[in-house]
């Protein structure tokens, strides 16, 4: 019989400075590559005759220092880390639902429909308006999830493909009185345009020192706890990292592929929709005038998505990721004002996300290099 | 007017089948790197963005050199660019080949926006050549064989392409790589590398249909000019079955969808424009839930290799 041997004094602190050492490899890995994006963002404003002093600038101006400007940038940032969380939900389940931008754009119309077929009083329909713009969503990704599960189509093609189709779809709607198309009399001379929401049906605002912001933010920060405990401690997210993880063997642990999988995917259909109707009901920037327009969604679905890719999987980490690119868009109207052309700022957030990626792939190879380096000296 | 006249309107005018061969050749440019990329084992979904960098560069080489020629070297440079980040963050590092190539797509669609703002290139179409004889045909003739010239690279390059893959050692490789990469490593070949290559095969041939959307089918760089083309191309590929006739079909029927669509209203039809918009993008998805079960996508796909894992 052997015994377990103490780990001496010896080992226990050569641990730790290799934990150490991880951690500072983890932080200069991380530094080098968001230098480098921002790097290149300043070379290629440079390069085309601007001065990147001044778009910084207008950036922390934009979203922050200028007054009433991080009101905005918090009321932005709601819908993106919506729409984040349920791409954290269905990426955790090991499918890659790309079709956000569909999918809030579908929520936003359902939520216009029902929340004028429906009435009733201000608070009430408020809560209809939501309900239905997360079940339009949900319905919306359930395409996806059926032809994925019962047809085999491989679900990254089919939700980015019902993207193009929503966006014409919600379109077609609004051409249409009986459908979404407001009545000619509250339209004026405009088009495609469906009826604004009355002021008692609109998401109550926040003020604090000036900045105003609806309270799906605080609405937004609640439901990523929800879903980080929820994933992190109840069965229903074991078995959805089950799926995410190993399908054969999450299987035969009696976890359906089919109920789990297109579940997950429709729940992140559901909070892209839900986004959708908070951006409808809470106004602010950019999002509109409590009405529905053609191009509604006006990326957040796509900027949403990339949120969640940034935070890897983790629904916390949606948060300040969240908080960051809001604050590139919000900014990026004043960059406009320095004479560079204000879609630098997708450049910038282009570039940031791809130098994210990065550094936990170089860890991973590290890591496995190690580990063979380990197995070869014991051997 | 019924509807069946309009039909038979569409198929007898031979606009129907010029704009259907120009649409159905940026598919396959991009369609037949894709079919290689994913015979490799992966669904490189910087398609989109590889045709678009292609065509920007495309763009700016013309205006530079003022040479067709050189506009496609460097429109072949800009899909070899996205195709270059693509294989080495997928298939050197491993970050996940979905997340990169969707970052990509929205890097390069804004780079090219701002890009284009600043520098706004000069093109146009270049010169048509008949091909004696053939271009007579009635109804295809021109659409095959009266084109402006780049037209004409893809009758090499779809034969090349299903040699390469089928006929060479290149290809079998490429093949085993994404069949079973597990038994293709231990045969000695390097996985991952094959998988690189044929990611640059993708960006080739996609920077050629970049070069073709600028200098014949439209002649001008506007933003976000492939609009979702690159995605029907991959449809094309799950589509066909992941064979070089069935992506071709795919490509011929998704083609002709977003040629019909310009036909009807050409021929003064009035359909409501947001249904024939969406039309090329609902024909691909009803098409796949058709098909797509049909086939055996190649066993590895979309599953990264590492040695020693499984």
């Amino acid at each position: 019989m052997t015994t377990v041997a103490e780990p001496t004094t010896n080992e226990k602190q050569a641990s730790r400075i290799r934990q150490s050492a991880r951690l500072g490899e983890w932080l200069v890995l991380y530094a080098v590559s968001i230098l480098g994006a921002i790097l290149i963002s300043a070379l290629l404003v440079t390069a085309t005759g601007g001065e990147w002093q001044s778009v910084v600038t207008a950036l922390l101006d934009g979203s922050m220092r200028n007054p009433g400007r991080w009101g905005e940038t918090l009321g932005a940032a709601a819908p993106l880390l919506l729409v984040a969380l349920g791409t954290v939900i269905s990426s955790r389940a090991g499918l890659v639902n790309i079709g956000q931008e569909g999918q809030l754009a579908v929520g936003a119309a359902f939520a216009t429909y029902f929340g004028f077929l429906i009435g009733g009083p201000g608070p009430l329909n408020l809560l209809v308006l939501l309900t239905f713009g997360a079940i339009g969503g949900a319905l919306w990704a359930g395409i996806a999830a059926l032809l994925r599960f019962w047809r085999g189509v491989p679900e990254v093609l089919s939700t980015l493909l019902l993207v193009a189709v929503a966006g014409q779809a919600v379109a077609y709607g609004l051409r249409w009185q009986w459908l979404l198309l407001a009545p000619s009399a509250s339209r004026g001379n405009r088009n495609q345009v469906s009826e604004q929401l009355s002021p008692d049906r609109r998401l109550p605002n926040q003020v604090i020192f000036g900045n105003s912001f609806p309270i799906s933010v605080y609405l937004a920060v609640i439901i990523a706890l929800v879903v980080a405990f929820l994933l992190a401690r109840s069965i229903w997210g074991f078995r959805l990292k089950m799926l995410g993880r190993n399908p054969r063997a999450a299987q035969h642990a009696g976890v359906s592929q089919n109920r789990y999988g297109s579940t997950a995917l429709m729940i992140g259909g559901a909070f892209a929709g839900l986004a959708g109707a908070a951006m409808l009901a809470g106004g602010g920037f950019a999002f509109g005038n409590f009405q529905l327009v053609p191009g509604f969604s006006a990326n957040i679905g796509w900027t949403g998505l990339l949120v969640a890719l940034v935070a890897r999987e983790r629904a916390l980490v949606c948060i300040p990721v969240a908080l960051v690119f809001a604050s590139l868009r919000t900014g990026s109207g004043f960059v406009a004002s320095t004479g560079v052309e204000g879609r630098i700022t997708d450049v910038i957030q282009g570039l940031l996300v791809l130098a994210l990626l990065v550094p936990p792939a170089v860890m991973f190879i590290r890591d496995r290099r190690r580990a063979r380096a380990a197995t070869t000296a014991r051997t | 007017m019924g509807f069946f006249e309009a039909l038979v309107d569409i198929f007898t005018s031979e606009s129907t089948y010029i704009n259907g061969a120009l649409f159905a050749a940026l598919l396959l440019f991009a369609a037949t790197g894709e079919w290689v990329a994913e015979r490799a084992g992966t669904i490189n979904i910087s398609v989109e963005g590889m045709l678009l960098s292609g065509a920007f560069t495309t763009a700016v080489g013309y205006d530079l050199t003022q040479s067709a020629v050189l506009a496609i070297l460097a429109g072949i440079c800009g899909g070899l660019i996205v195709a270059f980040l693509q294989a080495e963050m997928s298939h050197r590092l491993s970050a996940d080949q979905f997340v990169v190539g969707l970052t990509l797509n929205i890097l390069v669609l804004g780079l090219t926006g701002f890009l284009d703002r600043e520098i706004d290139p000069q093109t146009k179409v270049v010169d048509t050549w008949e091909i004696p004889i053939l271009s007579d045909i009635p109804l295809i003739g021109q659409a095959l064989f009266g084109q402006p010239w780049p037209f004409y690279l893809l009758y090499v390059l779809v034969p090349v392409s299903a040699w390469l893959v089928y006929r060479t050692r290149f290809g079998l490789d490429v093949r085993a790589a994404g069949e079973n990469p597990q038994s293709a490593d231990v045969s000695g070949i390097d996985v991952n590398k094959r998988r690189r290559q044929a990611i640059y095969y993708a960006g080739f041939t996609s920077g050629l249909g970049g070069a073709f959307l600028i200098l014949v089918q439209v002649g001008q760089f506007e933003d976000s000019i492939v609009g979702g083309r690159g995605f029907i191309a991959i449809a094309a590929v799950i589509f066909g079955g992941w064979t070089i006739r069935g992506t071709i079909a795919g490509c011929i029927l998704f083609a002709g969808a977003l040629s019909f669509r310009l036909s009807i209203q050409g021929l003064g039809y009035q359909l409501n424009s947001e249904l024939l918009q969406s039309l090329p993008f609902l024909v691909t998805i009803v098409g796949m839930a058709f098909f797509a079960h049909r086939v055996r996508p190649p066993a590895a796909l979309a599953q990264p290799f590492v040695r020693g894992l499984k």
